[in-house]
């Protein structure tokens, strides 16, 4: 692992809690996976194995009052950044118990009480929202970052570059997380980007920019540690890319034809949680029954999560047309 | 363009003014409220709506932007949802389907798909509508597609009391409101009261009452709409004139008591024939009012090409007063 002797007050406390975000995004995606099957979750399903150590590693540096936008493919964004499991699923479930009334599903999580700005299925949609949040922050002088995430296929859009400018220009507290997984959709980087090194992007717009291992759950906090300690102090963007690798399919209904098993193969070994795991195993940082209560603890909270989704109810289809305004206050 | 007498206590103003008193008013009005969009600011507005505000308000409440409507129409919203109250500025509607993303897919939706946990107070205006020989990529009247999109309002003032009086109640909104500012109205002048302040936006106007035949129409074919009522009047033909004002939601009530008074309707309007909002509207009186129906409904639209460059072909592309009095002669079998 890198960065881990640069970081010596990381305590072991610390890094079994990183390990156990991981865990618990990991295990929750494999019961979504196996409630897909069921057709208990339907519409589109897009899991982050393989990229939990980007959401785990910047999401818990942030303040309470910061701001997060993130992807269709947000489900660890949501759990890291303290949207209760329960909600989450029964979300996904299309329940009205779910963090948007079961109206979103898995791609649009939101959740006000965090300041979680969605789940956003337009690819690079989130990025001027993301400028406007952090726009409003600028005018009333307050020192909230806004975290934004999008993918590498989101940098081929031209709200990716309206955006970098805006945020260049007006000088204003965005952390841009690019996490690079190397495919949009099915095409790969190198067949949509005349320059293959995205932060270079962000770096000619005058972004303080900076790749990192997204497959390092240290290395991945201790860049976002250096990006918000930086954008705090100066109030000006921060571009991040985590170089990741998605080991499932894109969604549900992906025949994964654009790439080969070996190269899935290649890359699962350097999956983020195997990794820091083993790491913190040849270092004696972690006993087995650190592991074993990990797992039931995490095995609970997602019963409790599914017993959620599953007890939870359907919205009455007189209210189908609530909320598309605003209501008068009842 | 007529206006009514000289009342008392008004002043004569044209309608860019008014709508930049109105910007004024509301940024005076709440520290919330700033001006964002491209030439707001050193330039004035490209229909110089704006001139003098960058001076009296700075540059970072009056806002210039590059040219990316996507972008920042996007930052107008995530402003919004962060507690401000932004008025974004698209120069023309043309332009505007280069924010169409963020309209349609974050500002309409963002209520509905969060369970109404986040809300868009937001305002976007810009310029509609044909006649000043701009051609193709600045001339058309999409606001009928915008009324299309379910989470929006689209407002289309027509009066100089309505683009003094509909921002500052837009701005009130916890939804988006979209504002249509027809461009061959900035020029119009009209008599607004010293106390002129903000208007509903929910209902339409009757602007000429009458017993024969409803004329439904706005925006920037209101006055044209006037102008043939006069003419029909002198043909002892009592027209009807209603101000749409509002175009999503559409004020049913005021159409349908109109059309049931009258009996006979015909609807002025500068989008595109086909699928428009005039079709919306004469679906819905056959819906709602048919039995009051004594003839089939009219329509005055544009005609189904791009808007030309030539002054003669864009008039012709165009409704027209000639065109509204022979619809309405038609309608009512006076040919």
């Amino acid at each position: 692992m890198t960065a881990l002797t640069d970081k010596p007050h990381l305590s072991r406390e610390h890094m079994l809690g990183l390990l156990k975000q991981m865990i618990r995004i990991r295990r929750f995606e494999d019961k979504c996976a196996e409630l897909y099957t069921q057709e208990k979750i339907r519409g589109f399903l897009h899991l982050y194995d393989g990229e939990e150590a980007v959401a785990v590693g910047v999401i818990p540096v942030l303040e309470a009052r910061d701001r997060i936008v993130a992807t269709y493919r947000e489900h660890g964004h949501a759990l890291v950044r303290g949207v209760p499991m329960t909600a989450a699923l029964a979300e996904m479930y299309g329940k009205q118990q779910g963090c948007s009334r079961g109206r979103g599903g898995s791609m649009h999580l939101f959740d006000r009480a965090t300041n979680f700005y969605g789940g956003n299925a337009i690819v690079g949609g989130g990025l001027p929202l993301a400028i406007g949040l952090a726009l409003a922050d600028r005018m009333r002088g307050d020192d909230t970052v806004t975290a934004c995430f999008f993918g590498d296929g989101a940098v081929a859009e031209g709200e990716f570059h309206e955006s970098m400018n805006l945020a260049a220009l007006w000088g204003l507290p965005v952390l841009f997380v690019c996490e690079n997984n190397l495919y949009a959709m099915g095409t790969a980087l190198s067949l949509s980007e005349s320059e293959t090194d995205i932060q270079r992007k962000a770096a000619c717009y005058r972004i303080a920019a900076e790749a990192v291992d997204g497959m390092d759950v240290i290395a991945v906090e201790a860049a976002a540690r250096r990006a918000v300690h930086a954008l705090r102090e100066s109030g000006k963007p921060y571009f991040l890319e985590c170089r990741t690798y998605r080991l499932r399919a894109h969604s549900m209904f992906d025949a994964q034809l654009y790439r080969d098993k070996a190269e899935v193969e290649t890359w699962r070994h350097k999956e983020p949680i195997v990794r820091f795991q083993g790491w913190l195993e040849a270092n004696h940082m972690i006993h087995p029954e650190d592991l074993a209560r990990i797992e039931a603890e995490v095995a609970a909270e997602i019963a409790e999560a599914v017993a959620f989704g599953e007890a939870g109810t359907w919205e009455p289809v007189e209210q189908l047309t609530r909320f598309t305004y605003a209501e008068a206050e009842r | 363009m007529p206006q009514e007498m000289n009342k008392p206590g008004t002043t004569e103003i044209t309608y860019r003014d008014a709508v930049r008193e109105a910007i004024r008013d509301a940024l005076r009005r709440d520290d919330r409220v700033f001006l964002m969009g491209e030439d707001v600011g050193h330039y004035g507005g490209c229909y110089a709506v704006s001139k003098g505000l960058l001076a009296e308000f700075g540059a970072a409440r009056i806002r210039d932007t590059p040219l990316s409507e996507s972008g920042f129409t996007g930052a107008g919203i995530g402003a919004a949802m962060a507690g401000m109250r932004p008025i974004v500025e698209l120069m023309t509607v043309n332009f505007s389907l280069l924010a169409l993303d963020q309209i349609l897919n974050n500002a309409a939706t963002v209520r509905h798909m969060s369970g109404n946990q986040f809300g868009v107070p937001l305002v976007i205006r810009m310029a509609t509508g044909a006649g000043r020989q701009v051609a193709a990529q600045h001339s058309h009247s999409l606001e009928g597609w915008y009324a299309h999109i379910p989470g929006i309002k689209v407002l289309a003032p027509g009066t100089v009391e309505d683009a003094r009086g509909m921002l500052w109640t837009a701005l009130q909104d916890p939804d988006p409101v979209l504002i249509f500012e027809n461009v061959m109205l900035y020029n119009m002048t009209g008599r607004l009261a010293a106390d002129a302040g903000p208007v509903d936006i929910a209902r339409a106007a009757i602007r000429r009452p009458g017993r024969d035949i409803s004329l439904i129409t706005y925006g920037g074919s209101l006055w044209k709409t006037v102008e043939a009522a006069t003419i029909l009047a002198g043909e002892n033909i009592d027209a009807e004139v209603i101000d749409l004002r509002c175009l999503r939601p559409l004020d049913d009530a005021t159409i349908m008591a109109s059309v049931a008074k009258t009996r006979r309707a015909v609807i002025v309007d500068e989008g595109w024939r086909s699928g428009s909002l005039s079709a919306e509207i004469g679906m819905r009186i056959v819906e709602q009012a048919f039995w009051e129906l004594d003839a089939p409904i009219g329509r005055v639209c544009s005609a189904e090409v791009p808007i030309p460059y030539p002054r003669h072909l864009e008039s012709a592309a165009i409704p027209q007063v000639p065109n509204i009095v022979a619809a309405a002669k038609a309608v009512l079998a006076r040919a």
